[in-house]
């Protein structure tokens, strides 16, 4: 078995591991951030280029470092390779530079996304992303389109990561859109907007980093961290039925699919099940989801039982104005 | 006057057709392969002669023919790329248009020594008209008996086609042209695993320039060890340089590697001189992606020894004061260019080339175009270069294919050796216009 350093932890893997998977079964912050690899889609990966690291030692057999960086996410470890990420700054430097590229044409319209708290490219911006923009330029903008009466496509966020491609491909019998031109002005589409009409389309919603593919039925109705994911299954004869259910009370707001924990789904989901089975007792429910207690998703669903820091404002008691009020009525 | 391999009949009326390209000793090498060499010996002399691949990177052609694998029941492919794009560059379409024999010849030996079955011409689209040269030259050779079944009695089989693409110069790169032949995007792929091992329709594959195919025709009638005898060093054999620009007389020449740059640039055997008597500026001397170097470092290397016509030479200091032979598109600029309007032309050309797969290419070249169009405009500041070399640095090296190095090392190289100039620019926007005065702002030694 090929054993593989990666910022000083070694680990024995079995022949054929990606350096991502390698630093993924390592763990803690030594794991690349990724926008474009997702662990249960083929050949994806390889294309955002943000888990690049640094080959400084090739094998055992030719220990010559790689000398330009490479992507984690698709090249296999050797023998004795010795890998850099967070212990490089010029790796890091480097990595800085892919952010502030995938970052120069989105519209950073988070306040109003959809996607706003389990989005990648957020994540990605603030760990990574300059605090000032030197891009001067008229941002790239397209008009928001819908593929099919579930999904909707707002291309001017798509950061080309070709997952929902990957998806299309792998899961459903006949892939309706794709990339569509080159170079900068490439972007997502359906052939002259024909729905995207199949039992698996809604994984695409899942697999995007972004909030370029958002789910119709959800969009504006509540942010994901004021929704809380519960575990729950049913007996579905197209998929496993194993799904989260983000549930406000009583009332489902979105079913998806399970994630890891790199947020990446874990079993593919029917749109039965995704799109019309939205009431509890549709499902039967096994508990919270388990989300990572960093994630602003789990911010408000658990409480302190004294606060950290007493309130300023429980010290003093506010009286309502009574004008305001009744300027209201 | 320089040996001449290649080009060495292209003066005759009718070499086009087959039957005068018989009679010039056409087709011996298929005859010498097939009847007295096994598929081993052509490959060895390949790997003697030292051949390097013509299309820009120089990876010896015979070591590349050792990397094909070789699984039993599986079948394997040459593709001969003829998708020459690159900005500069005309060698590849002067060979197809006048000799197409030569190239078929050249692909029915390099198949033998492959064992090849099918094989594949992909040009590109803007030579529809030489896909139709190919096309009816590929018919003669079929009608002759070197193409088809049993090709001379030898058992040996081999089919021969032409694959128009649809103009795009991504497809140059070998991964993205076999996306392409296969029918789909043309986006390269990632490697590995390398078209050696998993090449077209998963199968080991070659991929090779049309020069580099044309050479193997002289390797195997006169032998390894006598193409190796010309050049210098590691550069044996003749290379084909394709010389525009401000030069008196533009056109493909066909040189000895080891011809100094001077004598190139000035003797009436090749570019003959400066157009209209003016002085040397710079000089991209192996197609647009390659570094440009002012007039001062491609005749003499910083260590002062003259240049020379190889790749050796002409990349001797590295990426700070050298440059690539690449695949020999010779761009020769006087002293009225302007290196920053020269710039934005490449990148305009490289932010429209972009197929758009990795981020730091999609984005980056599309921003390095918009930051020179404004320094252009007159609308650039100071920041601008210092920005523009951040960009180009952080696309350098980061992605899928050679494609975003190819757009980061013209403005690197810009930037490096006419700083002052960009300033210019960007500091006096009313004097754009008037070109000469760059000139005197960066006060280069001119031979």
């Amino acid at each position: 078995m090929p054993k593989v350093t990666i910022d000083g932890h070694s680990i024995e893997v079995p022949e054929g591991t990606t350096i991502l998977q390698a630093a993924r079964m390592i763990g803690g912050n030594i794991v690349p951030p990724v926008m474009c690899y997702y662990s249960t889609l083929k050949t994806s990966g390889g294309y955002c280029r943000t888990c690049i690291v640094k080959v400084s030692k090739g094998s055992d057999k030719d220990p010559r470092p790689i000398p330009k960086p490479v992507a984690s996410c698709r090249t296999a470890v050797m023998d004795g390779m010795e890998v850099q990420n967070i212990t490089s700054p010029e790796l890091l430097k480097a990595r800085a530079g892919v952010v502030e590229f995938l970052l120069i044409n989105h519209p950073l319209d988070c306040p109003i996304c959809d996607q706003a708290g389990e989005c990648y490219l957020q994540d990605l911006s603030y760990e990574h992303g300059l605090a000032k923009t030197r891009f001067e330029f008229q941002r790239r903008t397209f008009t928001k389109i819908d593929i099919g009466d579930k999904i909707k496509l707002h291309m001017t966020r798509c950061i080309l990561c070709y997952r929902c491609v990957k998806v299309a491909d792998q899961l459903t019998p006949q892939r309706v859109h794709g990339v569509l031109f080159r170079g900068g002005v490439s972007e997502i589409s359906t052939y002259i907007q024909k729905a995207v009409d199949n039992d698996f389309s809604g994984n695409m919603i899942d697999v995007c980093p972004v909030g370029a593919l958002t789910d119709r039925t959800f969009r504006f109705k509540s942010r994901v961290w004021n929704v809380n994911p519960v575990d729950a299954h049913r007996d579905c004869s197209k998929c496993k039925g194993k799904v989260a259910l983000w549930l406000k009370g009583e009332e489902v707001y979105r079913v998806t699919g399970r994630r890891d924990a790199y947020d990446e789904v874990i079993d593919w989901i029917c749109n039965e099940c995704r799109f019309d089975k939205k009431k509890t007792s549709d499902w039967v429910i096994e508990g919270p989801s388990n989300i990572s207690r960093h994630s602003v998703i789990s911010q408000n669903h658990y409480t302190l039982k004294e606060p950290r820091h007493k309130p300023l404002l429980n010290a003093v008691k506010v009286v309502p104005d009574q004008n305001l009020i009744n300027e209201k009525k | 006057m320089g040996k001449k391999i290649l080009l060495e009949n292209d003066h005759v009326p009718g070499i086009r057709g087959y039957d005068v390209y018989r009679s010039k000793g056409g087709y011996a090498s298929v005859e010498k392969a097939l009847k007295s060499m096994t598929p081993e010996a052509v490959t060895e002399e390949v790997k003697k002669s030292g051949l390097r691949g013509r299309g820009g990177a120089g990876f010896p052609t015979g070591m590349k023919w050792g990397f094909l694998a070789k699984p039993p029941g599986v079948a394997r492919y040459l593709i001969c790329n003829a998708d020459e794009s690159e900005p500069g560059t005309f060698k590849d379409r002067y060979l197809m248009e006048r000799i197409p024999h030569l190239l078929i010849e050249g692909m029915i030996t390099s198949s033998y020594a492959l064992g090849v079955k099918t094989s594949y011409i992909y040009i590109r689209g803007e030579y529809f008209y030489i896909a139709r040269i190919l096309e009816e030259a590929i018919d003669e050779a079929y009608k002759a008996g070197w193409l088809g079944t049993n090709i001379l009695g030898t058992g040996y089989d081999l089919d021969l086609y032409v694959h128009v693409g649809a103009g795009a110069y991504i497809c140059g790169e070998e991964t993205a042209l076999l996306e392409s032949l296969e029918g789909k995007r043309g986006n390269p792929r990632i490697k590995p695993p390398f078209p050696a091992v998993e090449g077209l329709y998963g199968c080991p594959t070659v991929v090779n320039n049309v020069e580099t195919i044309a050479a193997v025709v002289s390797i195997i009638n006169q032998g390894g060890a006598a193409y190796a005898a010309i050049g210098i060093g590691k550069s044996t054999g003749t290379k084909l340089i394709s010389a525009s620009g401000h030069i008196n007389k533009p056109g493909v020449y066909e040189i000895e590697l080891g011809v100094p740059v001077e004598e190139f640039i000035y003797s009436d055997e090749y570019c003959g001189g400066i157009r209209n008597g003016k002085k040397l500026k710079a000089v991209v001397a192996g197609g647009s992606s390659v570094p440009i170097l002012p007039a001062g470092l491609i005749l003499k290397t910083a260590a002062g020894e003259p240049r020379l016509m190889t790749y050796e030479s002409l990349a001797d200091g590295g990426f700070a004061t050298g440059t690539m032979l690449g695949s020999g598109g010779f761009i020769v600029m006087d002293e009225t260019t302007s290196i920053v309007k020269n710039l934005w032309n490449f990148t305009r050309f490289y932010q429209h080339e972009s197929c758009g797969q990795c981020s730091p290419c999609r984005e980056g070249t599309l921003w390095m175009e918009k930051v020179l169009r404004r320094i252009v405009g007159g609308q650039g500041a100071l920041r601008d270069i210092d920005l523009l070399w951040d960009v180009q640095s952080n696309i350098e090296g980061k992605t899928i294919c050679p494609f975003g190095d190819a757009a980061a090392w013209p403005v690197a190289s810009a930037i490096r050796h006419f700083r002052k100039e960009f300033e210019e620019y960007v500091t006096h926007p009313e004097k754009i216009s008037d070109v000469k005065h760059y000139y005197s702002v960066n006060n280069l030694p001119v031979a």
